[in-house]
């Protein structure tokens, strides 16, 4: 896992606001290969946005404190001053953003914004750039692009800006792209071409990519790792097969129960009861624990007072809870037999 | 976009067809008789009747204002006989009070408004702009703080107050400048340029004050854009993400403001005008306001409403130049 091509190693991340420090990420650890795509799943406000842009270089070092360790290859992050950052951004790491509307420039021509891409990474001639940024439009998808390359993005449908957002990340052959929530503003029929196209791409440059989402049918397509964050932490990490099939955690297995099921229209959804915990005071035992269905199964006071590590429990999953594994395995039981069962009691 | 620019000339012609008709009614609503005005207290009614006759006054109002609007495009000749006078086009009527014709008597004193007017606009928006960009750049900071207190400051002060403490202290007090005293520029530059400087920082301090908050504002607002962040994830310098990104999204409102300010300068700066006498548009109206010299008042309203309609088509055209969303839509 040490030798994965991205590394991030117990990444931290804390706004002082006048009310107290805002711990957005604390503690967050991951890897993935290249060619991989591991998807960090959790609600809003679970820091998963905060992850990927401290990686990119794109949290304000001056309003927040980044602390940590996060290698893509041979580059450290973390520590690199803001010009390597700045080197690194576009050529080595790419992000594409939730909202294709507002992402572009609106005053300039397509082309040119891949263009500007091209240029500020590469040595080559305008010309050239431009040969590149019409390439790369016609990979994305782009019908026409010979002319929908001078397009302003307002003539561009949401699908299709899109389209330019990730031709504009993919452009200079980045190693890793994070893709923060990329279809959350589409339309669904062409949130799938998005990622079959992200697919396609991935498996052509062989990058590493971090999807960072809360939709967990976007999750099961694509994903080859998963991670669940909550209130800034990791609270689970697994495979794919892992983290649906073998749910260990319980707020990863209140997240699967809230799942609409097309193979079962009869089950009912199980939403998880409350809100998540301000950041600025978190609960002082297992950030979960004011919302958990397990609280009490344990018999002592651990869950309200000991912060859980987060624990190996086989080569690839790891979860973050006190319970132990028999007790795990019987909530998540209990929990998805719950969400059919109700199937039973209603027909 | 030609349709558009057509369009936008078009209303503009409308709105000054408008404008117009409403001071010249008003005009002719005011209790005074302006017959009666034109000859003061050597007055009889033989004199006024025959002012009356000469002026085009007993015609009904419509034919007024068609003779008028005649007078703006081919001239016009009032009186008949051996009492008649040419006023050439373009014409905007006759002043009974001053005994001249009102197009000369506005053309002499525009220059004065122009050189103030322009002068002021260049101070404000190189110092309001560039602290604007710099108060926004450094948010947070007390350099950020010390800008926008200094700007409340001068955004609180009415005019007339900041021109009469500079007068005061600069002019009074201290003799660094001579009493102002407007000569045109070409008779005695420094005397222009000594009798000028109080106004233009006058008036300058006003709006730089506005400006500032106004550039910080939309410059923030600009930063916190998604592609704002687009261009910082694409690695470009931070250089380029302000210069080339934020301040072409950011600035484009300030470009209405700045024209619409300027016309409405270009109008007359009443106070500015008075508290330094000098000898422009702004003075110009006031003094016949207070005379009740109604032809000259109607041209003044015409002259400033032309410039703001002129400017509102300018700033519209500037707009669809920079911004392509309104060009196509």
């Amino acid at each position: 896992m040490t030798d994965a091509f991205v590394r991030v190693d117990d990444l931290r991340v804390s706004f002082p606001t006048e009310d107290g420090i805002v711990r957005a990420v604390d503690g967050v650890t991951f890897s993935v290969e290249r060619g991989k795509t591991l998807a960090i799943v959790g609600e809003s406000g679970s820091g998963k946005s905060v992850t990927s842009q401290a990686l990119m270089g794109l949290v304000n070092r001056r309003t927040a404190t980044i602390e940590g360790r996060a290698w893509v290859g041979d580059n450290e992050l973390i520590a690199a001053s803001d010009d390597e950052l700045r080197k690194l951004r576009g050529s080595v790491v790419s992000m594409i953003f939730q909202d294709p509307f507002a992402s572009l420039h609106p005053f300039y021509r397509i082309g040119n914004q891949l263009v500007e891409a091209v240029l500020v990474h590469q040595d080559v001639s305008k010309s050239e750039a431009r040969a590149q940024a019409l390439d790369m439009l016609q990979r994305v998808g782009i019908p026409n692009a010979e002319r929908r390359i001078d397009d302003y993005p307002h003539q561009l449908s949401g699908g299709m800006r899109q389209r330019v957002m990730i031709a504009m990340a993919l452009i200079n052959g980045p190693a890793l792209l994070i893709a923060d929530e990329p279809t959350t503003a589409l339309d669904v029929t062409v949130q799938a071409q998005i990622m079959e196209l992200l697919a396609e791409l991935q498996v052509q440059y062989n990058t590493a990519i971090i999807l960072i989402t809360h939709d967990l049918g976007v999750v099961a397509d694509v994903a080859d790792e998963v991670a669940v964050m909550y209130a800034g932490r990791l609270v689970e990490r697994g495979t794919l097969e892992d983290i649906f099939y073998d749910p260990q955690m319980p707020y990863t297995v209140g997240l699967l129960s809230s799942v609409p099921r097309l193979d079962d229209v009869s089950a009912r959804l199980t939403p998880i009861g409350g809100q998540p915990p301000s950041l600025i005071n978190l609960p002082s035992g297992c950030v979960f624990e004011p919302r958990c269905g397990a609280r009490s199964w344990l018999g002592d006071d651990r869950c309200s007072t000991v912060r859980p590590e987060l624990l190996d429990i086989s080569s690839t999953h790891s979860v973050r809870c006190h319970l132990s594994d028999a007790d795990r395995k019987r909530f998540a039981a209990e929990s998805l037999a719950a969400v059919s069962g109700k199937k039973d009691g209603s027909s | 976009m030609t349709a558009y620019v057509i369009r936008r000339v078009l209303t503009g012609i409308l709105i000054l067809v408008l404008l117009s008709m409403l001071t010249f009614i008003l005009f002719n609503a005011l209790p005074a008789d302006p017959a009666a005005l034109t000859c003061g207290k050597s007055c009889n009614p033989q004199t006024i009747e025959a002012n009356r006759e000469r002026l085009g006054l007993d015609m009904p109002l419509y034919m007024q204002y068609i003779e008028f609007v005649k007078g703006i495009f081919f001239g016009r000749t009032y009186g008949s006989g051996s009492a008649t006078f040419e006023c050439s086009a373009p014409c905007l009527g006759y002043s009974f009070r001053r005994g001249e014709e009102v197009t000369p008597l506005i053309l002499g004193v525009l220059p004065v408004t122009i050189y103030l007017a322009v002068g002021a606009f260049i101070l404000w928006i190189v110092t309001g702009v560039l602290l604007g960009i710099y108060a926004a750049l450094r948010r947070g900071r007390w350099q950020e703080r010390a800008t926008m207190g200094a700007a409340l400051v001068g955004y609180s002060f009415p005019s007339f107050f900041i021109g009469l403490l500079l007068l005061f202290f600069i002019v009074i007090k201290w003799q660094l400048l001579p009493y102002p005293s407007y000569v045109p520029p070409q008779t005695d530059p420094l005397q222009f340029f000594q009798t000028m400087i109080l106004p233009w920082i006058t008036l300058a301090l006003v709006f730089a004050a506005f400006y500032i908050r106004l550039t910080r504002n939309q410059m923030l607002e600009t930063l916190g854009e998604d592609y704002i962040r687009t261009a910082r994830a694409k690695g470009l310098p931070e250089r380029t993400v302000i210069r080339k990104h934020a301040l072409r999204a950011g600035l484009t409102p300030i470009v209405t403001a700045a024209g619409l300010d300027l016309a409405g300068l270009l109008g007359g700066a009443i106070i500015v005008e008075s508290v330094f006498t000098l000898p422009g548009l702004g003075r110009l109206a006031i003094n016949s306001v207070l005379d009740a010299d109604l032809p000259v008042i109607t041209a003044t309203v015409l002259v400033a409403g032309f410039f703001i309609v002129v400017a509102n088509i300018i700033v519209d055209l500037l707009y669809a130049v920079i911004d392509p969303r309104v060009r196509l839509s």
